[in-house]
């Protein structure tokens, strides 16, 4: 079964291959991304992000979602060098880490169901869980940068998270004046890790590191990395190849 | 300094008869030749007339030329909504066609200024991206928030249509 829906603004996708699969559980799953959203979404004026910004409530008032979020993007700035921060303009924004979570969560219910088949997508991030309707590895497509019909590369995943980070969300533009052109330009960067929110929180952050962030994924055991710059030219990890077959 | 700025660039002008056909960087420029007019003098010999001894600073008025559907010149378009805040680009126009676009705004959530450690030389392979036409399950790419850029794009192109 394969059910999609529209949350926080995004394609949400999930395909369920086990055959004890039914309404409710899909229903289940949107519903509770609905309720990250509530929590989350610094663009809802009663979400408890945007009433701890406005001083409304305090750190003492915190959900446990909220304190773990918060807990976990500490973790991830001291894990990426500080790249990955929360804190922006004076305000909290944790959209760069809930989302790899939120899908993360989400997976959890389905496996504490015994669902042991499925992926769970969030605009590109995903959670992969066993094998697909042919009993084989997920095939999952890494999309052209240049042409969002195409893929350039098809990785086969079981039991990982992939996510990619891309430019025009959080673009890195670096103005060379001498060859008048932007240079050095990461357009988009995948990470397959052992979940998506691994892969979600390194994605966000080893972008923002532009050409050093492949060499940051390099360095993570356990995550394997797929750049490509605007030349078209990609720069992958020594170990990427492994998943493409 | 100013006018040493301007020396300087006139002393590079003369080197690009050695098939320097584009200028260094102004400022690498000034450390170079710092030491080497001192040491070199008769490297001053301007072999090309085309090349202006003192350029034109590139902040100057831009032409317009209207060979093109747009006006020459940098248009800055609208700031538009992404769900991850806010993007903003600036056009640059150049004999009529669209040659770069800057972001002047975008999204941002974490602190870039910090430096990332280089202890192991990483291992990496690079090669040229191709279509590929298997099928697959799912995929994954960058959030859609291009329609914010979409936006902010087209509102500077309007401004640049001649």
């Amino acid at each position: 079964m394969k059910e999609n829906r529209t949350i926080m603004g995004m394609p949400v996708n999930i395909e369920i291959i086990d055959s004890n699969a039914t309404e409710e559980v899909f229903e289940e799953v949107f519903n509770y991304l609905i309720s990250i959203d509530e929590r989350f979404s610094i663009y809802k004026k009663t979400s408890e992000i945007t009433l701890f910004n406005e001083g409304k409530i305090l750190e003492k008032d915190f959900s446990n979602d909220m304190k773990e979020i918060f807990r976990l993007s500490l973790q991830t700035k001291n894990d990426t060098d500080g790249f990955f921060d929360i804190i922006y303009s004076g305000k909290i924004d944790p959209s760069g880490l809930v989302k790899g979570w939120a899908i993360y969560k989400a997976a959890e219910i389905l496996r504490k169901k015994g669902i042991k088949n499925f992926y769970v997508e969030i605009a590109g991030d995903i959670e992969i869980a066993g094998f697909n309707s042919e009993g084989k590895k997920w095939a999952i497509g890494i999309r052209n940068p240049f042409n969002k019909k195409e893929n350039v590369k098809i990785v086969y995943l079981s039991d990982k998270g992939i996510a990619t980070s891309g430019t025009y969300e959080r673009g890195e533009h670096i103005y060379n004046p001498k060859e008048k052109k932007v240079a050095n330009e990461v357009l988009s960067l995948t990470v397959i890790g052992p979940n998506v929110y691994e892969a979600d929180r390194f994605a966000t952050a080893c972008f923002a590191m532009g050409r050093k962030g492949i060499e940051f994924v390099e360095r993570l055991s356990d995550f394997e990395g797929y750049m490509i710059d605007h030349e078209g030219i990609t720069t992958f990890t020594s170990g990427f190849e492994k998943y493409l077959k | 300094m100013a006018s040493f700025g301007f020396y300087v660039i006139s002393q590079n002008g003369g080197n690009s008869s050695n098939g320097l056909l584009t200028p260094n960087p102004i400022v690498s420029s000034n450390n170079a030749n710092n030491t080497s007019t001192k040491k070199n003098p008769k490297t001053v010999v301007v072999t090309k007339p085309n090349i202006p001894s003192t350029p034109v600073a590139p902040s100057s008025p831009p032409v317009v030329k209207k060979n093109g559907i747009y006006n020459d010149g940098e248009y800055t378009g609208s700031v538009a909504d992404a769900y991850y805040g806010n993007v903003q680009v600036k056009a640059i126009i150049l004999g009529g066609r669209l040659v770069d676009i800057q972001f002047l705004d975008y999204p941002q959530d974490r602190n870039t200024s910090i430096r990332i450690n280089s202890y192991a030389l990483p291992i990496l392979k690079q090669e040229a991206i191709s279509a590929q036409s298997a099928n697959v399950n799912a995929v994954s790419g960058a959030s859609e928030t291009s329609p914010a850029f979409t936006e902010s794009l087209t509102s500077a192109l309007n401004q640049a249509r001649a």
